[in-house]
């Protein structure tokens, strides 16, 4: 027997409403938890202050800096030659069998869990190299660990500017290049933002990879050779070794607070410069 | 009496193995309107395209025959297409302004050549402007987007954006096909108005369209070039039964 479509209809908005509201609230607790257990152990002194005793007590200044800092140097790193990548495989290469295999490469890359490429950090740039635990070992690391995502959204990004603006531009006397630096990427903006705003992401909640390559120094680093510890290495530290909850909490809360502000800030910039560019 | 512009010779375009356009020859005068009409993919925008060279971005193109423009190929080796489409501009099917200000894209081919006095670029805006009769109408508002105004607006617009680099042809890809009847009168009134200054080349899908402003005519058919000649004859008194045939209306 059929059922009826408004049976259906009335069924599949309430699977498909329901789905939403599981996905939405299971994020809303997870950040709220976070952030009631871990708020209230969080003022100016935590924030910026030196810890003491491993980090049983006393603030995280150190680490938010360090958190600041990798993944401002990784995607430094990551976003020019993640960003020629792209630029070259969609406006300079044709689709051949090589640039298939590439997207494939790159595909796979992507997918592959963060503690390998922490393991290539440490025997390339911490043993080979004799950088030792630092953060630019750390900064290099990730940024290979992102630069498939910025390559990829980058690309696809790229590829959605209408070609009938290309094609406008070079009826206009452009060269390739100047239609790429005019054109395709003031409008493929967003999108490289969006892959942008994902590495950093990412960057900042790495932990495995940067405790191989960054190490988990908790002095102020003072160059890109010194070692530097996260905020999520921070936290994976106090945790697993049981040295301080609340502080653990307390750090955590800080990481989630300064991911959002990170993420605001990105939109924020990219709206201002659409809105002046098509105004 | 005006000039030739324009030679075409022995023109061959293959798109891979199919041959688009077989040994057409055609001349355009200097400052007259020059139509090529014939059916869907009987390979007229192929050839407009030939002569800014935008065929050169689609990959499996290959072109054999002549086309001179001011007496040089513009197919011989060593020739800058840049400058050759600074020369030889187009008009598109769709109005395509870019997602900027009205000013930004009447200055658009100005920046792309490196000019950035900002005075000149003004002047050129407005001059560009006028001479494409949208100068009063957007005076006040040159910093708004260019994709809020009417679609005969952006059209115009995209005529304007070409009339800064300034071009001595203009190439138009069925200016018309995405307007409404008022909006091509006005688009063909500034035509007739442009001719003045400039060299037009228009392909036309409107067989009306090509009988009121165009001066020269050809018919193309499958890749041929049927028929090419004066309007007036061609629309009166083809030659070919073909052309006849398309122009009464029995074909096409």
């Amino acid at each position: 027997m059929r059922v009826s479509p408004k049976i259906t209809q009335v069924l599949a908005v309430t699977v498909l409403g329901a789905a939403t509201i599981l996905t939405v609230a299971v994020l809303v607790f997870v950040i709220v938890f976070v952030l009631v257990k871990g708020l209230p152990w969080v003022d100016w002194e935590f924030l910026f202050s030196y810890p003491q005793d491993m980090g049983k007590s006393g603030g995280i200044f150190p680490t938010l800096v360090g958190t600041f800092l990798l993944p401002l140097l990784a995607i430094a790193i990551a976003l020019p030659l993640g960003l020629g990548t792209a630029v070259y495989l969609t406006e300079y290469t044709r689709e051949t069998q090589l640039t298939r295999t590439l997207r494939f490469g790159t595909d796979c890359l992507a997918g592959i869990p963060s503690i390998i490429f922490g393991l290539f950090g440490f025997i390339f740039f911490v043993v080979k190299l004799k950088m030792g635990w630092c953060l630019l070992s750390g900064a290099l690391t990730l940024a290979i660990m992102v630069l498939p995502t910025i390559i990829r959204t980058s690309e696809e990004a790229i590829r959605a500017v209408p070609n009938a603006y290309r094609e406008v531009s070079f009826s206009l006397g452009a060269t390739r290049w100047e239609t790429v630096l005019k054109v395709v990427l003031p409008n493929a903006l967003p999108g490289i933002v969006t892959g942008v705003i994902l590495s950093i992401g990412r960057s900042i909640g790495e932990t495995a990879a940067v405790i191989f390559t960054a190490g988990s120094s908790l002095r102020m680093p003072m160059s890109v050779f010194d070692s530097v510890r996260t905020m999520s290495v921070h936290f994976y530290i106090l945790a697993r070794e049981g040295i301080s909850n609340e502080n653990a909490y307390a750090t955590a809360a800080v990481l989630i607070i300064s991911v959002l502000l990170v993420n605001l800030a990105a939109y924020t910039m990219m709206h201002r410069f659409i809105a002046k560019r098509s105004k | 009496m005006s000039s030739t512009v324009i030679s075409i010779q022995n023109l061959d375009l293959f798109y891979g193995a199919f041959q688009a356009l077989k040994q057409v020859p055609m001349t355009v005068r200097g400052r007259h309107i020059t139509a090529l009409i014939g059916p869907s993919g009987c390979g007229k925008s192929t050839l407009l395209r030939t002569i800014n060279r935008m065929n050169d971005l689609i990959p499996g193109v290959r072109v054999t025959g002549s086309i001179l423009l001011d007496g040089k190929d513009i197919y011989a080796a060593g020739t800058d297409v840049c400058a050759l489409r600074k020369r030889v501009g187009m008009v598109f099917q769709r109005p395509n302004p870019f997602p900027l200000s009205i000013y930004d894209n009447v200055a658009f081919g100005l920046r792309v050549a490196g000019m950035s006095d900002r005075c000149r670029i003004e002047s050129v805006v407005e001059h560009s402007l006028k001479g494409a009769w949208l100068w009063d109408m957007l005076k006040d508002k040159l910093d708004h987007p260019a994709l809020g105004l009417p679609l005969d607006q952006q059209q115009r617009l995209c005529v304007a954006r070409l009339l800064a680099v300034e071009p001595e042809v203009i190439l138009m890809d069925e200016p018309c096909s995405a307007l409404d009847p008022i909006s091509t009168a006005k688009i063909e009134e500034l035509m007739l108005e442009l001719k003045k200054k400039y060299t037009i080349v228009i392909v036309t899908h409107n067989m009306q369209q090509a009988a009121r402003i165009s001066d020269y005519s050809g018919y193309m058919l499958l890749g041929d070039m049927i028929e090419f000649g004066e309007t007036a004859s061609i629309f009166t008194t083809p030659k070919d039964k073909r052309t006849q045939d398309y122009i009464s209306g029995r074909y096409g």
